[in-house]
């Protein structure tokens, strides 16, 4: 007999039900990681390389120990254990000892009584630098004589796709190239964090992060301690978007903590924190098309060079995302994709909302609208040609099993009405022009246009990475009624996991009352939130615990029943708490829970394959799709814009928290449409530019238009609910949809993003490449070096050498 | 240097640094953390507060300068068990992700709503443009200032 779970529960999956964290949010009491404080902390911070290569002659501490608030001061010497860490591989120094290799690396932590007598006590740290020439150009790295990042070479990782017959004709070719600038995720929280040495000679770290588990892994062999001796909790995440997946303050926190027994603080200022974290991976793309007369895609080649920075972080996978998705979501037979991603001195990229997938879908989706001009089809008409399905063959040779309604996501966005017409939306306010109040104009030089962009995105990690997530549910009765409560390591980053929990675990069990443990490092990985993966992973494994407690429940209900005599007839089903077989109700849940019912179980996700030394592999778990239209207004000789509408379907399998989808597409979509116009980290050699939010510039309430979301539910077979992960897809691409409507309304070409004003208004000519960006001259799909691939980082990781 | 000003309504004192801002003060000294920390350069409005009644960037304000003055923070806005109206619409229309930009714009929401009760869309976005939101894209946002304000009419 089993068990089935009516719908009558409140709040369950489904159902637009509140933000579990959401009252202490609205009330300024959540707790965030830079709020946090314990008595008689002290506060850490870091003093970094001003150079972008250099080496360390010498370090020369004592006049910051003179000061009496000062507490320790640490150098690479003074890490107990392995001197580096990083995600998929160990080669990012804890402190820099020897050579510094990008401008903003750490050299020494400090701590001290209060942030001021520490920052200032950094400055009296005298380091000697030999300075040493630096590679801050991707394209000057894969120069025999460039500078070496590492002594290894700079070639992070190349992969080369074969799909078919790459030498196949095609009737009409278009080629373009593309360049993508460095984006930050600016999350409005800064990297923070406090480490408290514990009794046992461990540390308790409190830390806002995506990935409790992988930090610990980094963590604990630098400090030289047991894993169970470093326990990490998740302190109160203010937006991660990728930045938190690489360590930041983790270790130097609890280093400091360590050495000085007393509790330490650290907060990065918003300067600081684009020197903390990981960027977008600036890129260079070049594309050539062929298709047949009809408009059916015949071949495609692919380039694509990607600027990883010092260090790895998460760059293979990404570039790995980059090349298997270089053909867009599109049937294409043939295809040769070659992707390469460099060390430089420039700042370490990694980690950010869609992947490695954005990148590449400006370029293949301003291809796709060369072609189209170039047959006379009608943009929307090609794509729906071409569209992917269940099914389809990507150039990996992966075959699409699960849910792909791209033709479904293309016409429904196509339908979403138009905005009105200028004349009529305007009604006369000025602000309404381009660049609001600050357009002096009268609207002489307004053009309006239109684009349409489709793209996706894996969900969950990809090419054999087996990121299962652990959840303990546990049903106990409490005063009024069953209780359930669900503890899960997975990171609350705002995009609303812990309120998915809650809401899987309500229809799992059919009781409304649902408590969420705080996350910590007491319960299984997680695995990362990030992949857009937590709903299916995380939410998969409430919904196996759920199972085995709901079976345990009414095995239990059989037992008393049989112990008093009684036939049960019908289904047991659950139902707002109470326990009912067939129509007939048995009982209230609590009845059976003299002892509580707990079950601890982990979710792991399809296999996939790593590639093969053509490219070739079944890599990804499944994929999401997303259309998207845009409508800008630019003024023509201002070079202002103005994006009125954004319209856009959004293939989510299956929508859990509907609101919350909506959320995330249009905050996906915000962040696209900053790299569309006005994000981008500007380097100068190696040198940040501008660290700060009066500089780096992000979208305000005046440039966000309306989002128009429909969501299309197909759902995915073989995941829970059906349910597919949904925060990157609007991100991969409204950047090409807006760049799109801006082509259109300008006739400019406009390859390269962010576009400035400059651009169009044509003061600067597009960007020009003699010819397809260079490529190492390394067979396979192999990383380099080949410990670089991300099992054998892992490996690298847990070995703790 | 002692500062002392009228915190929610209660006269408190710091002993800060004569350089440090009021926001520090609050989050440092007085153990106010509702007010945040994004940018700390008036850029992001993430530390809105009422300075004798006037909305500034708390970031921008010394210390001392709040001496003897009057000071309503975030903290102030539920301090009886109920929510506010902007609290409550933000919650009901899911305008809250992160949470950091929150009690920023919790706080210029209700002074915009407190000036004009029925704000159009346009004087909205002008009236918010300087709290900066990573998460959302506003949208949600521009939603619960239209459903405080038809609430607080309905008052
Ligand atoms: S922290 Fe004050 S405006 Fe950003
Ligand atoms: S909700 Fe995260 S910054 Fe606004």
């Amino acid at each position: 007999m089993s068990v089935r779970i009516l719908p009558g529960t409140r709040g369950g999956v489904g159902e637009s039900v509140r933000r579990v964290d959401g009252v202490p949010k609205v009330k300024g009491a959540f707790q965030f990681a830079s709020d946090l404080w314990a008595e008689g902390m002290l506060w850490g911070y870091t003093l970094r390389s001003p150079h972008p290569h250099a080496r360390i002659r010498a370090v020369e501490i004592s006049a910051a120990l003179t000061d009496p608030g000062v507490h320790a001061v640490l150098l690479a010497a003074d890490v107990p254990g392995k001197k580096t860490y990083g995600l998929e591989f160990s080669d990012q120094p804890v402190l820099a000892w020897d050579r510094v290799r990008y401008a903003g690396e750490p050299v020494a932590v400090l701590a001290a009584a209060d942030l001021e007598t520490a920052r200032r006590a950094t400055e009296r740290i005298r380091v000697d630098y030999d300075v040493l020439p630096a590679v801050t150009d991707m394209g000057e790295a894969l120069r025999p004589d460039a500078p070496r990042v590492h002594d290894f070479g700079n070639v992070l990782r190349h992969i080369r796709i074969e799909h078919g017959d790459p030498g196949a004709p095609a009737d009409v070719w278009v080629e373009g190239y593309y360049e993508t600038g460095m984006q930050d995720q600016a999350s409005l929280g800064p990297e923070a964090g406090l480490a408290i040495p514990a009794d046992d000679g461990g540390v308790d770290l409190y830390v806002a992060t995506q990935w409790l588990h992988v930090d610990r892994m980094q963590i604990a062999p630098c400090l030289n301690l047991p894993e169970e001796k470093v326990r990490l909790y998740l302190a109160g995440v203010g937006g991660a978007f990728g930045a938190r997946e690489d360590v930041s303050m983790q270790v130097h926190a609890c280093l400091l903590a360590l050495r000085t027994r007393r509790p330490v603080k650290m907060v990065y200022s918003r300067e600081e924190s684009f020197y903390g974290h990981v960027h977008r991976h600036p890129s260079r793309i070049w594309m050539r098309h062929g298709a047949r007369r009809d408009g059916t895609l015949v071949n495609v080649y692919a380039r694509i060079l990607m600027d990883g920075g010092a260090y790895a972080s998460s760059s293979a996978a990404v570039i790995g995302n980059a090349s298997t998705f270089a053909t867009g979501p599109y049937e294409v037979p043939n295809a040769l994709i070659e992707g390469t991603c460099v060390y430089t001195n420039n700042p370490p990229c990694g980690a950010m909302r869609g992947f490695g997938a954005v990148q590449v879908c400006f370029a293949y989706e301003a291809q796709m609208d060369k072609l189209a001009r170039a047959l006379g089809m009608d943009p929307v008409e090609i794509r729906l040609k071409n569209a992917l399905g269940t099914g389809s063959v990507l150039p990996t040779g992966q075959v699409i099993t699960g849910s792909a309604p791209v033709r479904e996501v293309i016409r429904r966005c196509a339908a979403i009405p138009l905005p009105e017409e200028p004349a009529a939306s305007r009604g006369g306010d000025p602000c309404s022009y381009p660049g609001g109040a600050g357009n002096v104009s009268r609207g002489e030089g307004l053009r309006r246009g239109m684009g349409f962009a489709i793209g996706f995105k894996n969900i969950a990690y990809s090419e054999g990475f087996d990121d299962s997530a652990e959840v303990r549910v546990k049903l106990f009765a409490g005063p009024a009624g069953p209780v359930a409560e669900v503890h899960s390591a997975a990171a609350e980053v705002g995009q609303g996991i812990h309120t998915v929990l809650t809401q899987i675990v309500r229809t799992g069990l059919g009781v409304e009352h649902v408590l969420l443990h705080p996350p910590d490092t007491q319960v299984g990985s997680a695995g990362s939130t990030s992949a857009s993966r937590q709903t299916m992973m995380s939410g998969g494994a409430a919904q196996l615990a759920c199972a085995v407690v709901r079976e345990e429940l009414c095995a239990r209900v059989r037992r008393r029943a049989e112990a008093e005599g009684r036939a049960l007839r019908g289904e047991i089903t659950l139902e707002g708490g109470a326990v009912l077989a067939g129509n007939a109700p048995v009982g209230r849940v609590e009845e059976f829970l003299e002892m509580p019912i707990e079950c601890v179980r982990t979710y792991h996700h399809r296999r996939t394959q790593p590639l093969d030394a053509r490219g070739q592999g079944d890599v990804h778990v499944a994929l999401a799709f997303a259309a998207q239209r845009a409508v800008v207004e630019v003024d023509e000789e201002l070079g202002l814009v103005r994006v009125v509408q954004v319209a856009t379907a959004q293939d989510v399998g299956r929508a859990i928290n509907p609101q919350n989808v909506a959320g995330q597409i249009e905050g996906g979509t915000a962040q696209g449409l900053g790299l569309a116009l006005m994000e981008e980290i500007q380097l100068q050699d190696g040198q940040i530019r501008n660290a700060s939010f009066t500089d780096y510039l992000i979208p305000t309430i005046l440039d966000m238009p309306p989002v128009i979301s429909v969501l299309v539910e197909e759902p995915e077979p073989g995941v829970p609910f059906g349910a597919k992960g949904v925060g990157e897809p609007s991100t991969v691409v409204s950047t090409a949809a807006i760049v799109a409507a801006l082509r259109d309304a300008t006739g400019r070409e406009l390859n390269r993003v962010p576009v400035r004003p400059d651009d169009l208004i044509g003061l600067s000519p597009p960007v020009a490449s003699p010819g397809p960006p260079p490529s190492p001259d390394v067979p396979g799909p192999e990383p380099i070096p080949k410990r670089a691939g991300l099992a054998a980082g892992q490996a690298d990781l847990m070995r703790g050498d | 240097m002692l500062v002392r000003a009228n915190v929610n309504g209660e006269w408190r004192t710091a002993d800060v640094w004569a350089g440090a801002s009021l926001l520090h003060m609050l989050r440092e000294h007085l153990g106010l953390p509702g007010s945040k920390n994004a940018c700390e350069q008036g850029e992001c409005g993430s530390c809105s507060i009422w300075l004798d009644g006037e909305l500034v960037c708390a970031c921008l304000v010394l210390a001392g300068q709040a001496h003897e003055r009057e000071v309503r923070t975030v903290e102030a806005l539920s301090a009886r068990e109920t929510l506010h109206p902007v609290q409550e619409a933000f919650l009901e229309v899911g305008a809250v992700q992160c949470g950091f930009c929150t009690p920023g714009l919790i706080v210029a929401v209700a002074d915009l709503l407190m000036l004009d009760p029925s704000p159009d869309e346009p004087a909205v976005r002008e009236a918010l443009s300087g709290n900066l939101c990573r998460c959302t894209g506003y949208q949600k946002i521009l939603d619960a200032v239209r459903l405080a304000a038809e609430r607080m009419r309905a008052r």
